[in-house]
């Protein structure tokens, strides 16, 4: 595109759309922001999800398809990328939008899947498969007998603020954004309010902080305000390091200036002319969509100098987090931020009042950013008619396991762990039993079925004595063992705890040698190791609960959680490991015995030749047997029988 | 590397970690060498550095291979058994989780999550990431880059 044609949009999307926030065009207006919409198109549009999941899925191979399909069929068409609309285990996604028609939407759409999908639609029919949906669009033709995409499962329960343009826009483009009601809130903010009004709307709208603590946004905000400084610093925690939780990676593939917008809004209201957003490392798509979102901001004096005329300054920066788990703790954030080991600091003082280099910091989560531009323009009202009583707005969840369906979701707060489960997720794959839901990454709770009317809000998890924290869900399994997946946990807190604390520090890692101690089978039964073994179970309990009063940050607080809320609600599974030394998952493969099925077991000798232990007998050409108190389990005649004779129990 | 040196100017502390990621990201890994010189640089003492760098989980001391995989062991992964991919690979290179390959070819970690969770397991080689591999797919798709000579 020349530059004489982007100045000109840029003039007209700052002057006609940004600055008319009524919304109300005029007819030249209307049809120039239809056109950049791609309301009224005079050729296809193919959209296609390119965000972290629908690469993983292949949406790469797919993309060039696409277009050698294109070059070879002679059709002339815009290929569009977008991020990610949440249903990832539906990916990759394609969207085609034909002038004057609705946009269809497919699933699952292959490298192999093009050629049939793109030859129908062009010739206006429908391909008999992967048909998901068909987005509501005035004024547009509809397709016959296809669903709108509000009407499937995934879909139908949600409330998608945040993600309003989640899938469906171009995180490549400001323009897609502006034509959205983008960057009016921050317009309408630097204009119109003082700080301490912006401080307060939030603080009516009851937002909560949504990186797990649940503190009010509005309040942190008024207190960094008030906090004198000549220098005030706004921080956007992008780490998520969460293992399960990747909403936030979403939220800045799919739609990157919401939260920029939320971020120059929020610096405005506390004061700050400098904004750093901290994004883990791995993420390098989304790494590499917020440079590029950055830089249309500062072109479109979105940020940067005098902020539409009206004397706010604001620099945004971004930093790459090292890869520890600790550092999404904000004053260990901040710790990192400066340059040193992410080792958190204790509190009071609150980085409100003094963080980063001792000035007055914010930090705050992404998705409560991203819900900040939606507050400002539909006021405090809007945002507190949905949710519960002391919970307010949409919250974000990811699922991820062992459901049918996985993917992000935003739902009003206050909705049941099962009707998420049975309603959105699709329920459990494969028709197995669910076990528990995990919830809050390694240091959160598992949920056992019995619980899974609890309500989804800060208060009723409290009640339960759990933390909502960024709202990864893990769907469990039959399949899974309660005590491995404790294992499991403490074995990455244990490697993530910084060391600044002993109860953490030594803590963990003694919790660890207990529950390993629990999964694995004993080298020797002498009374001393087994009188040892006994007493680290007896002490499992007390241990937990020293670590979870004595840290001091998050990660120390809460490590003991997965082994206790294990304990309460699973106890039997650690009782039949520890008396019965039995995994009845059978995941714990050291607990496991095995046996040969002597139908067909043909006496070839070759396991017997195998085992270290010698706990195989029998002679050629005969069924042979395993000495169960001799065998420890290694597995490797298991692996060596080519007549699948052997099997464990 | 001058180049990188000469971006961050200022003698801060906070350049530190951005220093340190942007020569990894050129040189691949992390040389007592290099500790030196960006302990001169910024002057930080090397064990100041050291101590930074090895609290980190992304910085490194040993040198990666032509294809470098990481196995995800996130908790999603974990679940969906990526342990059988390490032990598998384990069983393949004939090395354990963090060191290189005899023949310098492969060099193989363990990430806490790559945010993959939805297509869980995941696995990394170099930028490419795949998902779902049953074991046998992953057994050819090692064997394939380990006889590609170029």
């Amino acid at each position: 595109m020349p530059t004489q044609a982007i100045t000109d949009n840029r003039a007209f999307l700052v002057e006609k759309v940004i600055k008319n926030y009524s919304g109300i065009f005029d007819a030249s207006t209307t049809e120039r922001v239809a056109v950049i919409r791609r309301d009224k198109i005079s050729r296809p549009v193919i959209y296609l999800g390119t965000g972290t999941s629908g690469s993983i899925s292949g949406a790469k191979a797919t993309l060039g398809k696409i277009n050698s399909y294109l070059s070879e069929a002679r059709f002339s068409a815009d290929i569009i990328e977008v991020g990610c609309t949440g249903f990832c285990s539906a990916e990759p996604l394609l969207d085609i939008q034909l002038p004057g028609k609705t946009r269809l939407s497919f699933r699952n759409v292959t490298e192999d899947k093009v050629e049939d999908i793109l030859n129908s639609v062009f010739h206006h029919t429908l391909p008999d498969d992967h048909i998901l949906g068909q987005y509501k669009q005035d004024g547009l033709e509809e397709w016959p007998n296809i669903p709108m995409l509000e009407q499937i499962s995934w879909f139908s329960l949600q409330r998608r603020h945040i993600l309003k343009n989640a899938g469906i826009i171009s995180p490549a483009s400001i323009e897609d954004y502006i034509v959205r009601g983008g960057y009016k809130s921050l317009y309408k903010t630097v204009l119109n309010y003082p700080a301490d009004k912006i401080c307060e709307i939030i603080e009516q709208s009851e937002l909560r902080g949504r990186g797990g603590g649940g503190y009010p946004t509005g309040k942190k905000w008024k207190v960094a305000l008030d906090t004198a400084g000549d220098q005030k610093f706004m921080i956007c925690n992008a780490d998520e390091s969460d293992p399960g939780a990747f909403m936030d990676r979403a939220v800045i593939e799919s739609d990157p200036h919401r939260v920029i917008e939320g971020i120059a809004i929020a610096a405005y209201a506390i004061g700050a002319s400098q904004a750093i957003i901290y994004v883990r490392t791995d993420y390098e798509n989304s790494l590499k969509i917020l440079e590029q979102a950055i830089g249309q901001a500062k072109d479109y004096g979105m940020i940067g100098e005098d902020i539409f005329g009206s004397g706010f300054n604001l620099s945004v920066s971004i930093r790459q987090g090292a890869g520890a788990f600790v550092c999404g703790e904000e004053t260990a954030l901040l710790s990192s931020l400066e340059g040193q080991r992410g080792l958190p600091r204790s509190k009071p003082p609150f980085p409100a009042e003094k963080g980063l280099w001792e000035h007055p910091t914010v930090i705050n989560n992404v998705e409560t950013l991203a819900n900040v531009p939606g507050i400002l323009e539909n006021g405090p009202g809007w945002f507190k008619a949905v949710g519960t009583k002391s919970s307010k707005g949409t919250k974000l969840f990811s699922i991820a396991g062992k459901s049918v369906y996985t993917g992000f979701i935003e739902v009003p707060m206050g909705l049941t762990f099962s009707t998420i489960i049975s309603q959105i997720a699709g329920g459990v794959k494969d028709g197995r039993a669910l076990k528990a839901v995990q919830l809050g990454g390694p240091s959160g709770v598992c949920i056992p079925p019995a619980d899974l009317e609890t309500p989804l809000d800060y208060e009723a998890l409290s009640d339960k004595g759990v933390n909502l924290g960024l709202g990864g869900l893990i769907i469990l399994d039959d399949k899974t063992c309660m005590v491995n997946l404790a294992r499991y946990f403490i074995e990455f807190l244990q490697n993530e705890s910084c060391g600044k604390c002993i109860p953490c520090r030594e803590g963990t890692s003694k919790m660890l040698d207990i529950l390993e101690g629990i999964t694995k089978r004993p080298k020797e039964e002498s009374t001393h190791e087994t009188l040892e073994r006994f007493k680290g179970v007896v002490q499992l309990e007390n241990l937990a609960s020293v670590i979870r009063d004595t840290s001091l940050c998050g990660l120390g607080r809460n490590a003991p959680n997965p082994v206790l809320s294990s304990l309460k609600w699973f106890r039997e599974e650690f009782e039949e490991h520890i008396f019965d030394r039995k995994c009845s998952a059978g995941v714990c493969h050291d607990l496991r015995s095995f046996y040969i099925d002597v139908d067909l077991c043909n006496g070839c000798n070759i396991c017997q030749k195998k085992c270290p232990e010698n706990a195989i007998v029998g002679s050629l050409k005969m069924p042979h047997f395993i000495i169960e108190s001799k065998c420890t389990g290694c597995a490797i005649c298991f692996d060596a029988c080519k007549f699948s004779a052997i099997f464990f129990k | 590397m001058d180049h990188i040196f000469e971006k961050y100017i200022l003698k801060k502390p906070e350049n530190l970690i951005p220093l340190l990621q942007e020569i990894q990201k050129e040189n691949g890994y992390l040389t007592d060498e290099i500790i030196e010189r960006v302990s001169a640089h910024l002057n930080i003492p090397t064990n100041k550095i050291y101590g930074v760098a090895t609290f980190y989980d992304q910085f490194r001391f040993k040198q990666k291979g032509k294809y470098h995989i990481q196995v995800c062991r996130g908790t999603s992964c974990y679940l969906c058994s990526s342990t059988s991919y390490l032990k598998e690979i384990e069983k393949l290179l004939k090395v354990k989780a963090g060191s290189l390959s005899r023949d310098k070819k492969f060099s193989f970690e363990t990430v806490s999550c790559m945010g993959g969770c939805s297509q869980s397991p995941v696995i990394r080689i170099n930028d490419k990431t795949y998902h779902h591999l049953s074991l046998a797919e992953l057994h050819t798709l090692i064997r394939s880059l380990r006889e590609k000579t170029e």
